[in-house]
């Protein structure tokens, strides 16, 4: 196991039962320790954690908005060294904090080269408002402002390649994650904060609330996304990916059939030709970055 | 140290006296010079500070609102269009309680676009919880940055403070201004003690949200502080006064008030060309006199009130609307609000609007008007364009 023993995010939240970013802050904030101060944006996971009066942070925490956690981040690293202080300058942003609004704030950060680390947690919505869609979600997914309908399978768009375009920004390490294998994460978030300049790592936490499911299965549908090839563990080091975590794939289905969100793929008939879409989606990510474990031949 | 100097570079040199440790900010017509001159100095080693060179204005105040946080001393400019993208944030950092100093260049609001002075920009964040002080020429530009710093980290304020001068009259007009030197800058501006930060000995949340059972509670206390604020700048002054020989002990000025039947009233540069239409007045046997309002948030109603006591018409001039309202600017609100209904008549003037020349005729004609007891009244108006 890890060893770490200290908790840094503490367990008084008020996140949904199984919440998969909640998990993820209490992952990040144990990897990155104590000499951490943690810089927030709008979302499910600030309001979960810091009702006034209360804070579930044991790290020095702060929130302004939505959409400038980056330039926030910008300015602390900014001050702590003036200071000649040595505490790592964290960000913990949603998927909407950081695809959508706050893109413009996280260009700033990545081209200007603050040695920050900048992770993304990856709901694949708007949670907070009550599940709009984001340039995080996937497609076909059913969310409040993507909804299925009698004209429409869902989302349009597939996820927005924000790892590629940070890393186009000169990042030394770009990573993702998933809070369904906590060691390669915190390993991961460590890699991070000792890395010197702008780092990235998305962070894939299932949402029990947003995409419908059993908040007991949070690690179940977090395995089964990357055994699928929906979601890929990689990481990017200066440009190149490095390294990607191979998977015996299975078909897209069963993790399809595991959430709401895309119940409407299945019902009142299966919808193969959407469904053999998001195959090819996965496909296209399994050649990508070659993740798939090849069976040695028997001959 | 008199010098003849350009206004941006005085404020640009007080800003270097005050010792931010962090300085952010995007150029934007016409406050460019300040920061310009910013980035000299920190190349230069004459500042020594983190420059950070944002994106864009809201990262601007964003990284100086972090930055404040994480407990150093932090200072902006900006104006206009780079005001108002900043909106969400100028909210953010009043309700965070974070004394951060930004200078407004004064210009006025789009669309159309247009580059030059009025006060709409800064007016239309008044009920943001930052003080905001109006300077009439490039010393008081300089001068108004120490007290800004001053009043705002002080324990019972701990707001932010706009320093707002008019855009090209005082940013890019060269006057002499009186540079004080280090020592005696640092001997009325110690070090920045932050009252709290972001600090991984000592952890505490920052910005956390609140519930209808809490939020109020910070709304009021914001506006306690303002209030408080009133007596702190009061007090800065004083002090200022007596270190540096400028008085700064009053909130409001009087020129030839005390004996004036009408009274013009205005922030900003614009004073000094009332001063001289003051003394032409004067010399034509008019009892006209002017008031000048330096700091409007927080608004000095005792001041006002009592500057005003003797007088039976108060022109207001407004270089700002605030559209729909009977009252016409944001000016002429408090100042009738402060007279009171037993007081003297209270109009208030549009005019300037976009850079539009304001005369010294102009402000005769605003007197014989308030004389008159002529209200809703555009000066400048150009009837054959409508
Ligand atoms: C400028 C602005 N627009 C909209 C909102 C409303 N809002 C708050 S949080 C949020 C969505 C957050 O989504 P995400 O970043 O994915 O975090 P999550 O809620 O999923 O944790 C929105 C739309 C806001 N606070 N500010
Ligand atoms: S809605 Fe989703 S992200 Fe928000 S607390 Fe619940 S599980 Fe967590």
């Amino acid at each position: 196991m890890t060893g770490e023993e200290k908790e840094y995010f503490d367990a008084g939240h008020r996140a949904c039962g199984g919440c998969g970013p909640a998990l993820a802050a209490r992952l990040i904030t144990k990897a990155a320790g104590e000499n951490t101060i943690v810089v927030a944006s709008t979302g499910c996971m600030e309001v979960f954690s810091t009702p006034y009066p209360e804070t579930a942070w044991k790290t020095p925490w702060v929130h302004s908005l939505f959409q400038n956690a980056a330039a926030v981040a910008s300015g602390v690293e900014a001050s702590i060294k003036k200071q000649g202080r040595s505490e790592k300058v964290v960000v913990i942003a949603g998927d909407g904090a950081t695809f959508d609004i706050g893109i413009l704030c996280i260009s700033g950060l990545f081209e200007r080269g603050h040695d920050v680390t900048y992770i993304c947690y990856d709901n694949e919505a708007y949670m907070n408002t009550g599940i709009q869609r984001s340039g995080a979600t996937p497609y076909d997914a059913d969310t409040t402002t993507s909804p299925a309908g009698k004209l429409s399978t869902g989302n349009k768009r597939p996820k927005k390649d924000i790892p590629a375009i940070l890393a186009a920004h000169g990042s030394p390490y770009v990573a993702t994650a998933s809070v369904a294998y906590p060691a390669d994460l915190m390993k991961k978030v460590k890699k991070a904060i000792n890395t010197e300049g702008p780092c990235y790592i998305q962070v894939h936490t299932p949402c029990c609330t947003g995409w419908g499911f059993d908040g007991a299965k949070t690690m179940d549908i977090g395995k089964m996304a990357i055994n699928s090839g929906l979601w890929v563990n990689f990481e990017m080091e200066d440009g190149v990916v490095t390294k990607a975590k191979k998977v015996k794939r299975e078909p897209v289905d069963a993790y399809l059939k595991s959430q709401k969100r895309f119940r409407h793929l299945y019902r009142p008939a299966e919808n193969t030709e959407e469904i053999a879409k998001i195959q090819a989606i996965a496909d296209n990510n399994a050649e990508k970055y070659g993740i798939d474990i090849k069976m040695p031949d028997k001959n | 140290m008199l010098q003849i100097m350009e206004g941006s570079h005085a404020v640009a040199e007080a800003v270097r006296l005050s010792r931010p440790e962090v300085v952010s900010a995007y150029p934007i017509t016409p406050q460019t010079h300040i920061v310009e001159r910013l980035a000299e100095m920190v190349a230069d080693g004459d500042l020594d500070a983190e420059y950070i060179c944002v994106e864009s204005e809201f990262s601007a105040l964003s990284s100086c609102l972090g930055a404040a946080c994480a407990g150093s001393r932090v200072y902006s400019a900006t104006t206009s269009q780079g005001l108002a993208f900043m909106a969400e944030v100028v909210f953010n950092v009043a309700g965070m309680r974070q004394p951060v100093v930004m200078t407004i260049a004064n210009r006025a609001l789009g669309a159309p676009l247009n580059i030059w002075n009025d006060h709409q920009d800064s007016l239309f964040l008044r009920d943001s919880g930052w003080m905001q002080m109006y300077a009439e020429d490039a010393q008081e530009s300089m001068d108004l940055h120490f007290l800004a710093y001053k009043a705002a980290e002080n324990y019972d304020v701990l707001l932010p403070a706009m320093v707002c001068f008019d855009g090209f009259i005082l940013t890019h007009t060269y006057e002499p201004v009186d540079i004080p030197t280090q020592e005696e800058v640092d001997s009325f501006l110690p070090a920045f003690k932050p009252y709290q930060r972001l600090d991984a000995k000592d952890p505490i949340s920052f910005g956390m949200y609140a519930t209808p059972d809490y939020y109020q509670e910070f709304r009021y206390e914001i506006h306690a502080a303002m209030i408080k604020a009133k007596k702190v700048l009061r007090e800065v002054g004083q002090e200022f006064s007596e270190t540096f020989g400028r008085d700064y002990s009053e909130l409001v000025e009087g020129y030839r008030l005390d004996d004036a039947d009408v009274a013009i009233v205005a922030i900003g540069s614009i004073c000094g060309t009332i001063k001289d239409a003051v003394d032409e007045m004067r010399e034509a046997g008019r009892k006209v006199g002017l008031l000048k309002i330096r700091s409007f948030r927080p608004f000095p109603y005792e001041e006002v009130r009592t500057a005003l006591s003797g007088v039976s018409k108060v022109a207001v001039l407004e270089k700002n609307i605030s559209i729909g309202s009977r009252m016409l600017g944001a000016v002429g609100l408090e100042v009738k609000d402060a007279v009171g209904k037993q007081g003297a008549d209270v109009y208030s003037y549009v005019g300037g609007l976009g850079g539009r020349d304001i005369r010294k005729r102009d402000i005769q004609k605003l007197a014989d008007w308030a004389e008159q007891g002529r209200n809703d009244c555009f000066f400048g108006l150009r009837e054959e364009l409508l």
